[in-house]
């Protein structure tokens, strides 16, 4: 059986929504930053396949998701330090509680 | 390796010298010193404001490129740049009272360098010619701004705007990402101009798809109406030097950079694929925005709905899709941080002075405070459009350039953005009539603002005089633009 893009491409797709589904419902921030990190290593994948199966003569994929990678712990180390602030100050992570400004 | 294309980045090298500078100035200068730190910070950016002028001016020059045409520069790329230094400039002015605040000490340098860092940021998403470029420019421009929102580390609002904006951020950022993987799939190239080529004869539904999800990634940023929700929370839990940062720097640049992405790389699918979906947001977003700022109290809350009616405004310039579009956007991005950063100059003025932000404390604030709420006023009028201040100028050459475009479609828009603007003028009236008429007692006492606040304020007033009155700004920017290399790409 020969391997051919398209089982690369499926499991990027299920990760992606996995992801959006994962930042709607989740009430932990945590949890919602794991599921930022699923999407952005959904693009990943899919910026490897493309390269790799459709243009191999150049690398513009991978350097793109070299850089995606660096750009997306840069992100979350933000996002973590950002939310032990919250926690220091609310004594808890849960989305719900984020309710002082709305409207 | 040609190391004398660094020579394109002019303006980028000014920029980073004056980061390393205040990076230095910060650790290394004794305790003593550091109060110095925000006048130094300003002067350097206002000598790199001028340098950016002086050189644009002596030498216009044509379009030029770098890193193998991952980077331009252009005139009108210089001014836009100049634009937003301006913008910079009057922010800095501004802050020097807050950043020399007590609560501040410990963190006054890192407001500069994440500022700095962020604009930085902001010129490579302008000048990026490669989708590698423009994206490590919109993360340094998005990323280092959580950090500067919760910068107020004694209050919770901070904390709360913060970790609302940088999970979005990445939201959208991912989502922005996923839209560039399939248009790198489908055309095999993360260049400007070769997606360009490659898109003339290519249509299928994962195309459109790309095209909806690169436009929902910068249009987060422009806080677009379907994407808007963190803008009111951020704005009010921002520390407000930040929050008028985030209201006209970034969006003025974000603006540019969405103008040149949609041109530039999905031009050739303008009446296909996205005239339709830019319609639908600019509708959305003017009139939502108008009709949530008319129930706002707080007027930071007040100024981020009115932020997003006027990004709706700014879109317009997008939509256009000809040289005078492009020129009436430049246009509205100038008098728009002018008229912005008065409004937030006033508040600014009274939240350091006595920590009111409400609208009803500024209730009869004319009879404590006349200049400041004659600045006020000045800045209402010119966001709502009431001649002969620049509010109206800018207003009027969008529609036209607007109009200019041809289509039944683009006649209808304008007129419900005419209509919005009628809409607009209710609410701006109500923080005049709140300061002018209102007879209740002023909670506000009497105060001699900062004289860095003053010289801010004077300099926005000054600008919303004098851009309605003298014709050159806009005369100059509509020359520049009709020779721009840029309208190559334009439809009209």
């Amino acid at each position: 059986m020969e391997i051919t893009a398209i089982y690369y491409l499926v499991p990027a797709l299920v990760m992606f929504c996995c992801g959006v589904y994962g930042f709607i419902t989740r009430k932990n921030m945590i949890a919602m930053l794991i599921s930022l990190e699923l999407m952005l290593n959904a693009v990943d994948i899919n910026f490897v396949v493309f390269n790799r199966y459709l243009y191999p003569e150049q690398m513009e994929g991978m350097f793109f998701t070299l850089f995606a990678i660096a750009i997306a712990a840069a992100e979350t180390a933000l996002a973590i330090a950002i939310i032990i602030n919250i926690f220091r100050a609310a004594k808890n992570i849960d989305v719900r509680s984020l309710n002082e400004m709305k409207f | 390796m040609d190391y004398s294309q660094f020579l394109a980045m002019k303006q980028e090298i000014g920029l980073l010298a004056v980061f390393l500078l205040v990076f230095l100035y910060d650790t290394f200068m004794p305790r003593g010193a550091q109060k110095g730190l925000p006048v130094f910070t300003t002067v350097l950016m206002l000598l790199v404001t001028l340098g950016g002028f002086c050189s644009y001016c002596m030498a216009p020059g044509g379009e030029v490129s770098a890193f193998a045409g991952m980077y331009v520069t252009s005139p009108v790329i210089a001014a836009i740049k100049n634009i937003l230094n301006i913008g910079v400039v009057i922010v800095l002015i501004q802050s020097i009272k807050w950043t020399n605040s007590e609560a501040m000490t410990m963190r006054r340098g890192e407001f500069y360098e994440l500022l700095l860092v962020t604009l930085f940021g902001m010129y490579l998403m302008i000048s990026g010619r490669h989708f590698l470029l423009f994206i490590i420019g919109l993360e340094s421009a998005s990323l280092p701004l959580a950090a500067m929102v919760a910068l107020d580390k004694n209050r919770y609002e901070s904390h709360e705007a913060a970790v609302k904006y940088i999970l979005t951020a990445v939201f959208s950022s991912a989502i922005f990402m996923m839209g560039l993987s399939f248009v790198y799939g489908l055309t095999g190239s993360m260049y400007f101009n070769d997606i360009y080529f490659a898109l003339t004869s290519q249509r299928s539904l994962l195309l459109v798809m790309a095209v909806a999800f690169v436009i929902g990634g910068i249009g987060f940023k422009l806080s677009l109406v379907p994407f808007h929700l963190w803008t009111a929370d951020v704005y009010q839990g921002a520390p407000t030097s930040v929050t008028s940062y985030l209201s006209v720097i970034s969006k003025g640049a974000t603006a540019f950079a969405f103008l040149v992405v949609l041109n530039q790389v999905f031009g050739a699918l303008y009446s296909q694929v996205w005239e339709v979906m830019l319609y639908a947001l600019i509708i959305l977003t003017i009139t939502v925005g108008n009709l949530f700022a008319i129930r706002q109290r707080n007027m930071k809350r007040f100024l981020a709905f009115s932020s997003i009616s006027q990004a709706g405004y700014i879109m317009l310039g997008v939509i256009a899709g000809n040289a005078m579009g492009l020129a009436a956007m430049m246009y509205y991005i100038l008098v728009y941080i002018f008229s912005n950063l008065a409004a937030f100059g006033v508040i600014g003025a009274i939240e350091n002075a006595t920590g009111k932000v409400s609208m009803d404390d500024y209730k009869g604030l004319y009879k404590t405070n006349p200049r400041l709420s004659v600045a006020m006023m000045l800045a209402m009028f010119s966001l709502a459009g009431i001649p002969p201040f620049a509010g109206f100028f800018s207003k009027f050459f969008i529609f036209t350039g607007a109009i200019n475009q041809g289509s039944v479609a683009i006649y209808v828009l304008v007129l419900i953005a005419l209509i919005n603007t009628i809409v607009s003028l209710y609410y701006y009236l109500l923080v005049v009539k709140a300061m002018f008429i209102s007879d209740d007692e002023c909670v506000v006492p009497n105060f001699r603002s900062a004289c860095s606040e003053r010289l801010g304020l004077w300099i926005s007033v000054g600008g919303i005089l004098a851009l309605g009155i003298v014709s050159y700004f806009y005369n100059s920017l509509l020359e520049l633009t009709g020779v721009s290399e840029m309208t190559a790409y334009f439809i009209g």
